[in-house]
C-alpha cells in the first residue's frame, strides 16, 4: 500500500467534504499541519467542524479557513490569539465548544482507542459540567466525557518513514498524537520522509498503523512569542 | 505600582510561592506572577511541566537560539534542560489529572473561602479559554494562587463566595497576595504570614472570606 503522495492538495483528494469533523494537531502555532491546511482551503470544503487546541492567528494556521469562512464551528481550550475568530464569534457565524485543553486531549485519544465516554475530575463545579452525567467514585464526584471520532486527522510531524511510522520533534508533537489516532483517516505531513528501516523502531511515536497518507514539504514553522534573554543575564 | 497597594511587591510574591516548593518536585507554573517563581528556586532541585507535552523547562533562549519546534504553554519559545522529556498532550495532561505534579503555582481573578477559584472568565467580555487550567486545578496535587490581594477598585478577591464562573470548585489549598498567606481550611481561611509592614487587621479589612483561628 502505498501512502506517500506528491503533494499537499493530492494527499487530501477524495477525503475532503462539507460539513465533516477535522482533527488537527498542534498547540499554538508550534507542530500545526500548516500544508493541509493550505490544501484544504484551496479546495474549498464548507461548514467544516474542527475539532483543535487553538484556531490559529488571522493569517496562518486555522485562520486562513476562517478568513475564507469555511469553519463551521470550533471545539477548542483557548482562542484568545485570533482577531476574525472573535469577530466571527462575537457575530454569531461561528459556533464555539470549550473543551478544558486536558479533556480535549483525552477525548481524541478516548476515540483514538475505541472508547467512547469516560470519566474526569476536570471542570466538576464549573460551566463545563452542566448537563453532563455525574458519578461518584471513592466519595469523589467526576462527569462524564464523550470520545471524539473524527472523520479526518491532518498533523504533522518531523520524520516518516514510507510506511508511515512517525517522529515529532520537541514541543511540536503536543496534539498530533490524540489527534492522528482519533481520525478515521489520518494524513500526515512532515519536514523528511525516509526510506523505510532507517528509523530506529524504538523510537517510534506514532506507529504507521494510525497513518494513512503522508506528504513531505517544507514548512514555514512560524513563532508566536519570540521570547529571548540576553547573554549577559546568564 | 500605586502607591497605596501595601506589603509585597510581584518579586516578593514570587519568592515567597518559591518556598513553598520542595527539592524533587514537579511543579506547573502559570502565566504572569507564577513565571517569576522559578527565579527564586534556589538550590532545590525541581522540574518544571510545561503542559504542551514538556517536563524539565529551561531558560528562554538566547537571541538567533530560538526554536519553532520548543515552546512552553504560553506559546513562548524556551530552552530545554539535560533532564528533558517531551511528551505528546494526553500523556501530559494522564500526568496533571493522575496526580503526579505536585504543584500548581497559579494566579487568580477570585479565590473564596472553601477553594474556589475563578479564573478564566468574566461575562460580558471576551472569553478566550480556559486552556489547561481546569484540568491543573482539579488534578495537581497542590493548588498554591497568586495574585494580589484587591482588583484596581480597591475590591477584594479573597470572597466568601466567587462571584465568577468557576474554574474548579474546593480546589485551592493555600492563597499568597501582597498582604500575605492564607490557607483554605474548615469553616474559612486561615493567616498564615502577613507580609512586612502588614498588619492583622489591614490583613482582615482587605479579605471579604471569613477568617478563621
Amino acid at each position: 500500500m502505498k501512502k506517500v503522495y506528491a503533494n499537499a492538495n493530492e494527499a487530501l483528494d477524495g477525503v475532503l467534504s462539507d460539513g465533516m469533523l477535522i482533527a488537527a494537531g498542534g498547540f499554538g502555532l508550534c507542530g500545526i499541519p500548516e500544508l493541509l491546511l493550505e490544501a484544504i482551503k484551496e479546495a474549498g470544503v464548507q461548514n467544516l467542524t474542527f475539532v483543535s487546541n487553538n484556531a490559529g492567528v488571522d493569517d496562518f494556521g486555522i485562520g486562513i479557513l476562517l478568513q475564507t469562512r469555511q469553519v463551521k464551528r470550533m471545539i477548542s481550550s483557548y482562542v484568545g490569539e485570533n482577531a476574525e475568530f472573535m469577530r466571527q464569534y462575537l457575530s454569531g457565524e461561528l459556533e464555539l465548544e470549550f473543551n478544558p485543553q486536558g479533556t480535549l486531549a483525552e477525548r481524541m485519544r478516548a476515540g483514538g482507542a475505541g472508547i467512547p465516554g469516560f470519566y474526569t475530575k476536570t471542570g466538576v463545579g464549573t460551566v463545563i459540567a452542566e448537563g453532563k452525567e455525574h458519578k461518584d467514585f471513592n466519595g469523589e464526584t467526576y462527569i462524564m466525557e464523550e470520545g471524539i471520532f473524527a472523520d479526518l486527522a491532518i498533523v504533522k510531524a518531523w520524520k516518516a518513514d514510507e510506511t508511515g511510522n512517525l517522529i515529532f520533534r520537541k514541543t511540536a508533537r503536543n496534539f498530533n498524537v490524540p489527534a492522528a489516532t482519533c481520525g478515521k483517516i489520518c494524513v500526515a505531513e512532515v519536514e523528511e520522509i525516509v526510506p523505510t528501516g532507517s528509523l530506529d523502531p524504538d523510537a517510534i511515536h506514532l506507529p504507521g498503523i494510525y497513518v494513512h497518507r503522508l506528504v513531505q514539504g517544507q514548512h514555514e514553522k512560524r513563532i508566536e512569542q519570540r521570547t529571548i534573554r540576553k547573554k549577559e543575564d546568564a | 505600582m500605586p502607591q497605596d497597594i501595601k506589603g509585597w511587591d510581584r518579586n516578593q510574591m514570587a519568592a515567597r510561592a518559591a518556598e513553598e516548593l520542595e527539592d524533587g518536585m514537579y511543579v506547573n507554573l502559570g502565566i504572569g506572577i507564577p513565571t517569576l517563581v522559578a527565579n527564586y528556586v534556589g538550590d532545590k532541585d525541581i522540574t518544571l511541566q510545561s503542559e504542551n507535552g514538556m517536563l524539565g523547562m529551561g531558560p528562554f533562549p538566547f537571541e538567533g537560539e530560538e526554536d519553532p519546534d520548543l515552546i512552553n504553554a504560553g506559546k513562548q519559545t524556551i530552552t530545554e534542560l539535560r533532564r528533558t522529556a517531551y511528551f505528546d498532550s494526553a500523556t501530559s495532561f494522564a500526568m496533571i489529572r493522575g496526580g503526579k505534579i505536585a504543584a500548581a503555582i497559579l494566579g487568580a481573578m477570585e479565590v473564596d473561602e472553601k477553594g474556589d477559584l475563578a479564573n478564566w472568565m468574566i461575562p460580558g467580555k471576551l472569553v478566550k479559554g480556559m486552556g489547561g487550567a481546569m484540568d491543573l486545578v482539579a488534578g495537581v496535587g497542590r493548588v498554591i494562587v497568586v495574585m494580589d490581594h484587591t482588583n484596581k477598585h480597591g475590591d477584594s478577591k479573597v470572597l466568601q463566595e466567587c462571584t465568577l464562573p468557576l474554574t474548579g470548585q474546593g480546589v485551592v489549598d493555600r492563597i499568597i497576595t501582597n498582604l500575605g498567606v492564607l490557607d483554605v481550611v474548615e469553616g474559612g481561611l486561615k493567616i498564615v504570614d502577613l507580609a512586612d509592614g502588614v498588619s492583622e487587621d489591614e490583613m482582615r479589612a482587605a479579605t471579604q472570606a471569613t477568617i478563621v483561628g
